[in-house]
């Protein structure tokens, strides 16, 4: 455990995400895409997530007002949604994703309305915690090597 | 990368690996699996341009209808990885393009799809990729694309062909003939580079 307390509590909350299901397996590939020469990749790709995530939500909840339910639409917006998410390992909000886009092949609208908040509370607790811990990252510092836990 | 000089190229003479970089064109709509397969690439030693679009990356290429198709671009593409799942124009359809005869396509997707991998692979892609994509499957890409050269031997391009159950290159005849001076500066069709090595 290295020894800088701030740099310790970062390693007890990373932890935390894999070991309670937040994240998966790909974000460490982020993490190991960041060096010095791009020390901020793994922020500047979940900013990135962000960004296209505030987009594909507010494009589903308009087409979840409208009646009736394009599920070819939605299934699409959600393809994309799933897409990104998987690509930073944000896992429970892809597992919500996945539900989401089995409810539009079985044409449940029921399904999709609620699966669809059930999404958007993962995805802004995942964004919270995210949040709070590359703030920590910027304020315990560089690491001096890269010696990460997992 | 220095723009090359239409004398000092030609068919089977000249070499990417002289400096040593692939330039990999890569196309996917999203933002963030740009970013990421772009830092992938790089990571490997790969120069890249990524594009959100088989629209762009024909017109990156100088062969969209705009331009006449020697509209050769100084940085040559040595390999495209496509997202299959595009608005628009999917990365089957870009596969399927016949400009990219010369250029090797390897398609990534989220979808594990038995059905659409065959056919992809049957239309000449080089390989699939499920995504989310990882380094390792990058490395092996890039690996194997350039491990003919390692040994001297002369790359054959997978395209258009139906591949057979072992992936047996050597039962794959030789590249299609060279028309445009674009086409030949792709150059995978090339012999060992100066000291074997890449």
């Amino acid at each position: 455990m290295d020894r800088n307390p701030l740099r310790r509590q970062l390693q007890i909350m990373r932890k935390s995400f894999f070991d309670q299901g937040y994240l998966d397996e790909q974000f460490v590939q982020l993490e190991e895409l960041q060096d010095e020469a791009n020390p901020n990749f793994v922020e500047e790709v979940v900013t990135l997530y962000y960004r296209d995530s505030a987009r594909l939500i507010l494009s589903i909840e308009q087409a979840l007002e409208r009646k009736p339910f394009d599920f070819n639409k939605l299934d699409a917006h959600m393809h994309q949604f799933k897409g990104s998410s998987s690509s930073i390992g944000a896992k429970k909000v892809k597992a919500e994703s996945t539900q989401f886009r089995e409810y539009c092949k079985s044409r449940n609208r029921e399904g999709c309305t609620r699966c669809f908040q059930q999404l958007k509370k993962e995805y802004a607790t995942l964004r919270k915690k995210l949040e709070a811990y590359f703030q920590l990252a910027r304020q315990a510092g560089p690491m001096e090597t890269a010696c990460r836990p997992k | 990368m220095a723009v090359r000089r239409a004398e000092e190229m030609g068919g089977y003479g000249h070499s990417d690996f002289e400096t040593e970089e692939v330039h990999v064109l890569a196309v996917d709509d999203s933002l963030v699996d740009r970013k990421v397969i772009e830092r992938l690439l790089k990571n490997t030693s790969c120069k890249v341009t990524a594009v959100d679009s088989g629209r762009r990356a024909l017109q990156f290429l100088g062969l969209d209808d705009d331009k006449e198709a020697n509209g050769f671009n100084g940085l040559k593409v040595g390999l495209i990885i496509t997202d299959y799942s595009m608005p628009r124009m999917t990365g089957y359809e870009l596969l399927k393009s016949s400009v990219f005869r010369e250029i090797p396509v390897v398609i990534m997707s989220s979808e594990n799809i038995i059905t659409r991998i065959d056919r992809c692979l049957e239309e000449g892609a080089e390989d699939f990729i499920v995504k989310p994509v990882k380094l390792s499957d990058v490395k092996r890409i890039i690996d194997y694309m350039t491990a003919d050269f390692v040994g001297g031997g002369r790359r054959v391009i997978n395209k258009r062909k139906l591949r057979d159950d072992s992936g047996d290159r050597s039962s794959l005849s030789p590249p299609y003939t060279i028309i445009s001076i674009f086409i030949v500066n792709t150059g995978f069709s090339h012999q060992t580079s100066q000291n074997g090595k890449l």
